[in-house]
């Protein structure tokens, strides 16, 4: 399994989880876990996300996300999973 | 979940909100092969680069968007350049330098490290070439940059090279003195510049990353306010850490992505211009009103301790210089301190004694002339060779006076012109040969 984090920065408002899964989904990335949290005052959806089965390339994935993320007004964050395990890891 | 939301945060935060990023990726070549006493068969053995710097360059990229890190600059270490000059003198360093000028440029290089020599003990042909080629080939280039190794603890401190460097310096530009220096101990694997080399001891390719976030560790200290030193400490090493662990993690991928070895993590705290990126805010936050008031050495001593524990536990290849630097123009508040007052050439002085800064992109006024600055020069390096460390001095001569701030841009950033103490040190300066190696040398045998 190859994992990303996703984080979407932004009002909590309907439409904005199924936004983001449905563009997940197309490329047939799974969602592994879902959580929440408060960045920079405002809602944030975290995602991990398993990358393995998708064609894409995580930097052609993260476009994908931002663009959607545009037209639902909301911040996406794209991140290697690695980038976690070696920082918060030992 | 794998990791916490609060954990997932952090490290979102370190990457978008603070800075923190690679600041270099470099990577180190042997060049010795390309060494000839034809110069055209130089250019041409050169020109053998062009593919392997190409690959560098999407590597890098690629690896920065896989991971969704910045990594801020693309830099390549050569071979020093004195060992081509050995057989070809000072007309081959020009035509050296504009074809690595040109392998850089055509291949998305920002800087390629190596217009540099060893003249610790004396001068040889080639190290000679490069120093009198020194102002010539800055001058006439952007993006190469060079070192001369002046003193080393080994072998001891050749005041010669230092006056021929001051001599050089003299002759450029503001932004081509930017892009050398003079060293005491070089390491054969910095990623940074002036002083990034191929070095000996080295395998054929290696990378070498330096990672960038004194802005990650000054907003840990305000947020948790802590109340003892231990705290302090425990709270820097941890951060410290982490930022190396990105390094690492960056490094090892580039390398992979290349297929060549895993060179070494600089755990060296950087700034740049930005505000809220500065090495100088991370003492602040610490308690010390204003940088370069009484308390900062120590400050900076407890601040480099942590760094290098948390690193060490991070990586276990660390290179380069692993400390911390404060060039001043590119440390906003650094830069606002010397402008102040509260910053002079005696408290960086001072401040070398515990990180590697040395005097790093301060600006001097030609009106106060060369010995001074000279005897500025011996002065650092007499340090390294003394405390066994590698430290530097990277000054940029301007035709201003003392006080006056000049704006290089970028991340450059300002350059404050220090006042160098009016008294005459000509005949000190002046003496011919070499300061003998001390007796730290012998505690090596």
């Amino acid at each position: 399994m190859e994992n990303a984090v996703v984080v979407v920065v932004g009002a909590d408002k309907p439409g904005i989880v199924a936004g983001i899964s449905s563009e997940l989904a197309s490329h047939k990335v799974n969602i592994v876990d879902i959580s929440q949290t408060v960045l920079r005052g405002i809602f944030a959806m975290i995602m991990i996300v398993d990358i393995s089965e998708s064609k894409m390339p995580l930097s052609e994935l993260r476009k994908k996300l931002q663009e959607r993320g545009k037209e639902l007004n909301v911040e996406v964050l794209v991140y290697h999973e690695d980038v976690f395990r070696y920082m918060e890891r030992i | 979940m794998k990791y916490s939301a609060d954990e997932i945060i952090e490290v979102v935060r370190m990457l978008s909100e603070e800075d923190l990023d690679i600041r270099a990726a470099t990577l180190s070549i042997n060049t010795l092969p390309f060494v000839s006493d034809e110069p055209t068969k130089v250019l041409n053995k050169l020109d053998s680069l062009n593919p392997v710097l190409e690959k560098f360059s999407s590597s890098v990229e690629k690896v920065s968007e896989k991971y969704g890190v910045r990594i801020v600059t693309k830099r390549v270490a050569v071979t020093p350049v004195q060992f081509f000059l050995e057989p070809l003198g000072q007309d081959g360093g020009i035509k050296i330098a504009e074809k690595l000028e040109d392998l850089a440029e055509s291949n998305r290089v920002d800087y390629i490290g190596g217009y540099s020599a060893f003249a610790e003990r004396g001068f040889t042909k080639g190290s000679s070439a490069v120093m009198s080629t020194l102002a010539e080939v800055m001058n006439s280039t952007k993006r190469i940059a060079g070192m001369i190794n002046a003193a080393s603890t080994f072998t001891g401190l050749n005041s010669e090279a230092v006056r021929r460097f001051v001599d050089q310096i003299f002759m450029m530009k503001p932004e081509a003195s930017a892009r050398v220096a003079i060293l005491s101990n070089v390491p054969p694997d910095s990623p940074f510049l002036p002083s990034a080399h191929s070095g000996l001891g080295l395998p054929e390719m290696s990378v070498n990353v330096a990672v960038s976030g004194p802005g990650v560790i000054e907003r840990v200290i305000r947020k948790a306010s802590p109340s003892s030193l231990e705290e302090l400490h425990d709270l820097i090493k941890r951060t410290a850490f982490k930022i190396t662990r990105l390094g690492e993690l960056v490094g090892k991928a580039v390398s992979a992505e290349m297929g060549v070895e895993f060179g070494s993590v600089d755990l060296s705290l950087a700034p740049t211009p930005k505000v809220g990126d500065s090495v100088a805010g991370i003492i602040e936050a610490m308690g010390i009103e204003k940088v370069g008031a009484h308390g900062s050495l120590s400050a900076l001593a407890l601040l480099m301790d942590a760094v290098k524990k948390g690193g060490s536990m991070a990586t276990s290849h660390v290179g380069g210089l692993s400390s911390a630097f404060i060039p001043v123009s590119e440390d906003s508040v650094m830069s606002e301190r010397a402008s102040e007052g509260y910053v002079d050439f005696y408290t960086l002085l001072a401040l070398s004694a515990v990180c590697n800064s040395g005097i790093d992109m301060v600006g001097v006024s030609k009106k106060q002339g060369k010995d001074k600055a000279t005897g500025l020069i011996m002065d650092v390096l007499t340090l390294g060779v003394t405390l066994n460390k590698i430290l530097g001095v990277r000054i940029i001569p301007v035709e201003d006076d003392p006080g006056s701030m000049i704006d290089l841009g970028g991340l450059m950033g300002k350059v404050v012109v220090m006042n160098l103490k009016n008294a005459n040190v000509e005949k000190f300066v002046s003496l011919k040969g070499y300061v003998p190696n001390t007796v730290k040398r012998l505690e090596t045998g």
